[in-house]
């Protein structure tokens, strides 16, 4: 895969919600067609730093810039941002009073002021790349999960993003759902398309990365190939959290020898933690953090 | 039998006295209605608003307004205020003001039951996809907001409506007073008056009701398809 110029810088960007400071002063690059996996405890601040991207929350300090433009001047027209700037949600949020075609068909239509001609084409194209075009009249509650989530990635790129953010995409699907919306965003990935993915399907971070961003309090505390973070994770505190993926097999002889990759798809039962701290802003990071570390829902151990 | 019946009707001026009840009845109901949903917008979009003191003082008024009968009510602004402060509303004014008060602390809570019960997230996601806050308002969450706050706007037309017969109390002539007056009037000659008056006034506010709430479940039906 081509790795192109830069899109998008950090630098030193800070975040806090009331006396909880979750982002500390954290830079990063993401250049063109590069797929950014970020992992890393609940509460350390990935979709927090997603949010930050496409302004759903405002910064405290430092700079982000995007093709060239400061993202953090005031004046920033969002709106506009966010039509280069494709979001999907863990909870689709999908509107559920509009079929799947229309909730595709709202963000050309209604903001980029296309022709319905145009922007149904478009929608055609995408929705039967997902095999949900015979759905399209369907409501998002006659959906499954996981067609509920590809209706959502769908409805970013009809926008023709520059970029797309996936925040834990498959945080809320059953386990046998989550295949179909990781082999969209493979797809994607596959053919160059920019995004930085927030995720606990370690297997799928593995498969789709360029670089991994290993997160925790607030801060990058590795930036590494795949390979290399799964393998041999340079610090302590990666190797921790990679553990927590990991369960020793009983019945092995030498449970020590078992892979950790071999345990990695487990879904992690998290309600969208990073939603609620704002409201609860005294909530301790720490504590957060312990949270994620609790045992995977649908995990590895036979 | 049927002659029974109508001659109940026809005696004197007894059936355009009931339209005027009628109309007396109407009256209320639609303007207060109105004026309910009207000014319970605002409110309940400022009590699920993130100002304490407007949440504090609408729900105390909602509390208020809650406990007390409307009879009370009505008492109330009739008798005491006038008196107290010396102005004269009339009985109907009265009655449009109680039950505009009554509708419009119902009506608030209702909106913002509706309101917040939407996710934060549906904001997020509409903002997202880039529409402006306008944007997402009118195609995010006010047709969501509409749809939930359905059921319960048509129970509180209908239950409004329905209490409207309190008036009775502070002598305005509606439907149900004028139909009391009919069967004492008529009551010596026609033993059965009470069982006619009363049934068309049932039948009147049947029919003025039920369209309601069939139109709801309409509503309720197509939205939810």
């Amino acid at each position: 895969m081509l790795i192109g110029q830069e899109v998008l810088r950090i630098m030193d960007l800070e975040k806090s919600f009331g006396q909880r400071v979750v982002l500390k002063k954290l830079t990063l690059t993401v250049r063109q067609g590069e797929v950014l996996v970020v992992v890393g405890p609940s509460g350390c601040g990935k979709s927090t730093l997603l949010r930050c991207l496409n302004g759903l929350e405002p910064v405290n300090g430092g700079q982000i810039v995007f093709g060239g433009q400061y993202l953090t001047d005031p004046q920033t027209n969002w709106s506009q941002i966010r039509q280069r700037v494709g979001m999907v949600f863990q909870n689709y949020e999908l509107c559920p009073h509009l079929t799947a075609l229309e909730n595709v068909l709202l963000g050309p239509v209604k903001v980029q002021k296309r022709k319905k001609t145009e922007a149904m084409a478009k929608a055609e194209h995408w929705l039967t790349r997902v095999d949900l075009w015979d759905r399209r009249d369907s409501y998002p509650r006659q959906l499954s999960g996981g067609q509920k989530q590809r209706v959502a990635i769908v409805r970013a790129l009809a926008m023709d993003p520059e970029i797309m953010l996936f925040d834990e995409v498959t945080a809320s699907l059953d386990p046998e759902m989550v295949r179909e919306v990781l082999d969209v965003i493979l797809n994607l990935a596959k053919e160059g398309l920019t995004m930085i993915v927030v995720t606990h399907e370690m297997a799928f971070a593995r498969a789709v990365a360029d670089r991994i961003i290993f997160m925790d309090d607030g801060r990058i505390v590795e930036d590494s190939a795949p390979e290399a973070f799964f393998r041999a994770p340079a610090t302590e505190r990666a190797r921790r959290f990679l553990n927590v993926f990991h369960y020793d097999d009983i019945h092995a002889p030498n449970p020590a020898k078992a892979e950790p990759s071999k345990d990695a798809n487990a879904t992690k039962a998290e309600p969208s933690k990073d939603a609620n701290a704002k409201a609860e802003p005294s909530k301790d990071a720490a504590k957060d953090a312990a949270e994620g570390l609790g045992p995977a829902k649908g995990g590895g151990a036979p | 039998m049927l002659d029974s019946a109508l001659s109940v009707f026809r005696m004197g001026r007894n059936m355009a006295r009931l339209m005027e009840g009628l109309g007396v009845t109407l009256e209320i109901s639609l303007l207060a209605v109105a004026l309910s949903i009207l000014l319970g917008v605002p409110i309940g979009l400022l009590m699920a608003s993130r100002s304490l003191l407007a949440k504090r003082s609408l729900r105390l008024y909602l509390e208020f307004i809650r406990v007390m009968p409307i009879l009370v009510l009505l008492f109330l602004f009739y008798y005491t205020i006038s008196k107290f402060w010396n102005v004269n509303l009339s009985a109907m004014t009265v009655s449009i003001l109680v039950f505009t008060l009554w509708g419009t602390a119902e009506m608030g809570d209702l909106v913002r039951g509706a309101v917040t019960s939407l996710s934060r997230h549906q904001w997020d996601s509409g903002r997202a996809l880039g529409l402006s806050e306008t944007q997402v308002s009118f195609y995010v969450v006010i047709p969501q907001a509409a749809r939930r706050l359905l059921p319960g706007v048509i129970n509180l037309t209908t239950r409004m409506i329905k209490t409207t017969p309190f008036v009775y109390f502070i002598n305005l002539p509606d439907l149900m007073k004028v139909g009391q007056q009919v069967v004492e009037v008529s009551g010596f000659r026609n033993p059965l008056a009470s069982v006619w008056v009363y049934g068309f006034i049932f039948l009147i506010y049947f029919v003025i009701c039920y369209p309601i709430s069939v139109l709801s479940r309409r509503l309720e039906r197509r939205w939810h398809n």
